[in-house]
């Protein structure tokens, strides 16, 4: 056969390709495919085209797809030409459509048809074509058309069908594993098709079966090695050799499927030994197939339950492989490494200088594969060599995708084994600086928690020594030209913190630097939200140090601008700043204490503080608040109870009147309650009642495989029903959570010991102590525990921290108000209230603050509210003072009295009453009796109140 | 199993695409000029394995083989060896040799069709079928009789509207 091979092209086609691979740019390729396009589209449509022809311009068409052009329009007939009797037009529509479609494309339900009948063709190329299309083709809707053929296909006298059937049933179960879950013994059955290569194909399903689910496959393993020992013995015809060696492929898939079964069994693992070990002596290492087999037989031995000998055999392998000048065999050879590692990390050290010598690789690949095994094998004594190659290689690199993934790979390593905070401050800014952006963000929280917390013992003295050195280092950082917005919001954050905290550098020069970094990226602003709180802070412990503040002119125009931005974050910010600023140095200093970032905030959910201006509320005759749960629905019950417990004597008679009503409500709940359970009872009867009517054909349905087109629908619909009885993904999230288990507890076993030792062959010094650092020393067994520690310690706050500067909102109430008030009982007229909340009181606050700013409108507002119930004025005033919508709540609170103008009646419970009663009689002779109960005297303090609770 | 088969010449034009899992078309463009980009760029001499994760997702790697003017590369996914699949590329260049007689990057260009069936032989559905050329060779020489055959057949007219109307 010459070039033409046979599939004679005509000269349409040759010219086409001709002229395409003579185009000298991408401009003329596309003009070229265009026009042909347009000759094709015009040619294609036209009646009577002899099939040659249209078989020509189906191949035109799969060619232009290929160049990256649509060739949509001709989908269509290439479906037709699948119709064709000719073998070769069929065949050549058969392969325009796998290119073409996809399983859901809308022309496949024209080509189900077909394939149903090529897939009982006579011709088995026909057949083979056909079973192509389903591999393609079929859709779990569609798998019940073919199911049957394909099945009966098994059997088929030809091997070459065989193996295709299974492939396609392969492919149906990689679908839609329910739809084939009957026919898995098939596989089994398979296994011992009296032709190799079928035998070989059932391999694919298997090892998919095993991956799945390993246990109910352990009864194979027998036949498994007894393959595997007949391959390796030569006992398969001299036909299946490939380069010398018996069957490689199929020996391959074998050892895959027997890692599988052998992982963390030690009974089907030693039935295994034997066999390996003979593939071990066998295999010829001079091939490239051999040491394919090689390296699967390393993979096997490091997976299945170690045994010594063959562990050895694997350690030889490899430094084979890592002495072997083909970069191929160095990778398996690193690859293989970091999976025997785990079982005997002493193999390793023999390794080093070939180890070195490939990060030194100039093939990336290798590079890679190489830092991927620094990093199986980092432990606190070699972690910051490893971490300072790594961030070398990183910064070398451009590919995003391996500069996020190496760039977290440092953090993690930094996070677990750091010797220092000193170096782990350092090696974070390194990795921030050369790769921000693509850092997950709760990194740059972790190390501003680690900054701010320090070594997390008492040794104060080092933390402010690790900020310093921090400050520091970010001042001269920031002199760089464009650094990664994360990054910069953690120089901020420090910078606002701990800037001026060690005395070294004045606050003009802090915020000197934060404000050329507002100016600089002035375009990102979460950035410039930073810079500007960090400006707040810097300003803030100068006012409570008791330090003049005087804003820079650069500051100055900066806050201008941000007063008037368009942004609500950055102005609402910038007010604060202009707010705390005006602010006298106790104010500021409760606002903004130095130091605090890391102090927990103490919430009393209970409100403990408050008990004794309820107590002397309840005193006084108001109501005891009811909790909403009690409250919604059954309003009435919860005030029976209440009145039962304070006055038994009245309870008979309101029994009397009331309660029939609610009776009735719980009742009715009562009523519906069995309905609703009654109703899901005959639900699941439907489906199983309809279920079984179609489930009796299933059975019949693989033997009535030959019967009419009909039966297409039939199947299904049956599919759909039965498609919920698939179980198997429960097993297999079983085996792979034992699987991660056992590489958990592997892991674990690599870190225990490491001796140093002396590199054997003699080399330059500098390598040498390369290797020293990276594979010498005496090995801690342990993580260190601190940061680790910490992290999980600190969590706990790192939330609280984590939104500080999302919302300056936030941080104010977060820092002056302890505790929430709650506002149904605010009542800043009751001078009690006050003297008996705890020290940090946000009432006293307030009033400090109203004192002391001699700002007249809110102390005013509050005098004024007594008067009139202006709340809005109250609500105008206050975002100056505190963002906060607490505090708001706090002043509305102020207002209430004038409302209410009632000191201890409690306003909600009564209100919400009131307005969910109607006008109902009965209800408003309870509440008579309810309000005369409580000892309030309608008449006595605001009849208006009353009058709308009496109606 | 094995995710997509290209061949490509030294300057990017692709010569054959298939994969496996169906991609919509920019995509498999994309896909053939990022892999372009990453083989040109690697020095002579270094291994035949790339990372393919950034390119085709998590779980994937990429072996290639430098033929002449032609790029052959395989894409697949953990279940399959890099060195076994350095010697599929092997064996699809055999089986081509055998049936060019010293192929080149024309007779690919020409003979698109007959590389498909070729390719078809030795992988199925994205696992591999047959990897003995001879075999191979053998399954593709009798497609090719049994199609001239029935060319033969269909050459006798018979109304070419008589197929168009089925």
């Amino acid at each position: 056969m010459g070039s033409q091979g046979g599939f004679n092209q005509s000269k349409e086609f040759l010219d086409l390709v001709k002229s395409i691979g003579e185009a000298r740019s991408k401009a003329e390729e596309d003009r070229i495919v265009l026009s042909e396009i347009e000759t094709l589209k015009r040619c294609i449509s036209e009646p009577d085209i002899p099939k040659r022809k249209m078989k020509e311009y189906i191949i035109r068409l799969v060619y232009i797809e290929m160049l990256g052009h649509d060739a949509s329009f001709g989908y269509i007939h290439a479906v037709k030409m699948t119709h064709d009797d000719s073998l070769i037009v069929k065949r050549t529509g058969y392969l325009a459509v796998t290119l073409f479609l996809n399983e859901d494309h809308d022309l496949i339900i024209l080509i189900v048809n077909t394939i149903q009948k090529d897939l009982k063709s006579d011709n088995y190329l026909v057949v083979c074509a056909a079973l192509n299309a389903v591999c393609r083709l079929i859709n779990e809707e569609t798998i019940p058309a073919v199911l049957p053929q394909v099945v009966e296909l098994l059997a088929h006298p030809k091997e070459a069908v065989r193996k295709k059937a299974i492939m396609a049933l392969h492919r149906f179960y990689q679908k839609s594993p329910s739809s084939v879950s009957h026919l898995i013994s098939n596989f089994r059955k398979r296994l011992c098709d009296n032709d190799p290569g079928v035998m070989g194909a059932t391999l694919c399903p298997l090892f998919d079966l095993i991956t799945q689910d390993v246990n109910s496959y352990k009864d194979l393993v027998i036949s498994f090695v007894s393959i595997l020992k007949q391959v390796a013995e030569r006992r398969l015809s001299k036909a299946h050799d490939y380069h010398q060696m018996p069957a490689p492929f199929i020996q391959i898939k074998l050892l895959k499927i027997l890692a599988l079964l052998g992982s963390g069994d030690k009974q089907a693992s030693e039935n295994m030994y034997t066999v390996v070990g003979d593939i071990f002596r066998k295999s010829d290492s001079s091939s490239n197939i051999g040491n394919a087999v090689l390296y699967e037989c390393i993979c096997c031995v490091s997976s299945i339950y170690p045994n010594p000998k063959l562990l050895d055999s694997a350690a030889d392998v490899i430094s084979r492989f890592l002495k072997s000048d083909s970069h191929n065999l160095k990778y398996m050879g690193i690859d293989a490494l970091g999976r025997l590692i785990k079982i005997s990390p002493e193999i390793a050290e023999q390794h080093q200088l070939a180890v070195i010598d490939c990060l030194e690789d100039p093939d990336d690949t290798l590079k890679r594969k190489t830092f991927e095994l620094l990093y199986k094998m980092t432990k606190s004594t070699n972690v910051e060599v490893i971490v300072y190659r790594m961030i070398d290689y990183m910064i070398s690199i451009t590919d995003n995708h391996y500069k996020t993934e190496i760039a977290s790979r440092c953090v993690e390593l930094a996070e677990q084994f750091a010797p220092s905070n000193q170096w782990f401050i350092q090696t974070m800014n390194k990795v921030f600086e050369h790769a921000g952006d693509l850092v997950n963000i709760k990194v740059a929280h972790n190390l501003m928690r680690l900054i701010a917390e320090g070594f997390g013992e008492d040794d104060d003295n080092g933390d402010s020594k690790l900020r310093s050195s921090a400050v520091e280092s970010y001042l001269r950082i920031l002199g760089e030209p464009k650094l990664p917005s994360v990054f910069l919001q953690v120089i901020c954050w420090v910078l606002g913190e701990y800037g001026t905290s060690d005395g070294m550098f004045s606050a003009s020069d802090i915020t000197g630097k934060l404000c050329d970094v507002a100016e600089a990226y002035s375009s990102n602003e979460t950035v410039k939200a930073y810079a500007v709180t960090a400006l707040m802070k810097i300003y803030a412990f100068e006012i409570a140090a008791g330090r003049k503040v005087g804003m820079l002119p650069e500051c100055q125009s900066l806050m201008e601008e941000l007063l008037a931005s368009h942004s609500t974050d950055l102005q609402q910010r910038a007010y604060e700043l202009q707010a705390v600023i005006g602010l006298d140095a106790h104010a500021v200093e409760c606002i903004m204490p130095s130091d605090a970032s890391c102090e927990d905030i103490e919430v009393d959910k209970g409100l403990s503080f408050l008990d004794g201006y309820i107590q002397e509320a309840i005193e006084k005759g108001a109501q005891p608040y009811i909790p909403e749960s009690e409250r919604s629905g059954v309003l009435n019950i919860g005030n029976f109870r209440n009145q039962d417990h304070h006055e038994p004597s009245h309870g008979l008679r309101f029994e009397a009147y009331e309660l029939p009503k609610p009776a009735v409500q719980s009742r009715i709940p009562q009523a519906l309650l069995p309905s609703t359970e009654i109703v899901p009872v005959p639900e699941p009867m439907y489906p199983r009642e309809t279920y079984q009517t179609p489930v009796t054909p299933i059975p019949s349905n693989p033997s009535n495989a030959g019967s009419a087109e009909l039966k297409l629908r039939l199947d299904g619909v049956q599919q759909k029903w039965g498609r919920p009885t698939y179980t198997p993904e429960t097993s297999t999230s079983n085996s792979t959570s034992q699987k991660s288990v056992n590489g958990a507890s592997a892991v674990n076993s690599t870190r225990e010991t490491y001796a140093s030792r002396k590199p054997q062959v003699e080399i330059s010094h500098e390598k040498q102590k390369l290797a020293a650092s990276l594979f010498g020393g005496s090995s801690k067994p342990e993580k260190r525990p601190a940061s680790g520690h910490k992290v999980s310690k600190a969590s706990s706050h790192m939330v609280e921290k984590s939104h500080v500067p999302n919302s300056s909102m936030e941080v104010a109430s977060e820092k002056t108000v302890p505790a929430q008030p709650p506002p149904d009982l605010l009542d800043l007229g009751e001078p009690t209230a006050t003297s008996t909340a705890p020290s940090l009181d946000p009432f006293k606050q307030l009033e400090a603050l109203l004192d002391t700013t001699q700002d007249a409108s809110a102390a005013n507002g509050a005098t004024a509210a007594s008067r009139s119930p202006d709340v809005m004025a109250l609500y105008a005033d206050t975002p100056v003072f505190l963002h906060n919508k607490d505090d708001a709540d706090l002043l509305s609170g102020l207002s209430n009295p004038s409302v209410t103008n009632m000191p201890g009646a409690t306003a909600r419970p009564q209100l919400t009453q009131s307005s969910s009663k109607g006008s109902n009689p009965k209800d408003s002779l309870e509440k008579d009796a309810l309000v005369r109960q409580m000892g309030v005297n309608p008449s006595r303090q605001n009849p208006n109140l009353f009058k709308d609770l009496l109606g | 199993m094995i995710k997509a088969v290209m061949v490509m010449n030294t300057q990017g034009k692709p010569r054959l695409a298939k994969f496996f899992e169906y991609l919509p078309l920019e995509k498999q463009h994309e896909l053939i000029r990022s892999v372009f980009g990453v083989l040109c760029s690697r020095p002579e001499n270094v291994s035949n394995f790339v990372e393919a994760e950034s390119v085709f997702g998590p779980d994937s790697r990429l072996v290639y083989k430098h033929f002449a003017t032609l790029y052959f590369i395989f894409v697949f996914d953990s279940s399959e060896n890099e060195l076994a699949m350095l010697d599929l590329i092997q064996v699809l260049v055999e089986t081509l040799d055998r049936c060019f007689k010293n192929v080149c990057e024309l007779d690919i260009v020409f003979n698109y069709s007959k590389i498909h069936t070729i390719l078809d032989e030795i992988i199925f559905g994205g696992q591999v079928l047959e990897t003995r050329s001879t075999e191979i060779m053998r399954a593709v020489e009798e497609i090719s009789k049994l199609e001239a055959a029935s060319n033969a057949i269909t050459l006798v007219p018979k109304s070419a509207s008589g197929w168009l109307s089925r």
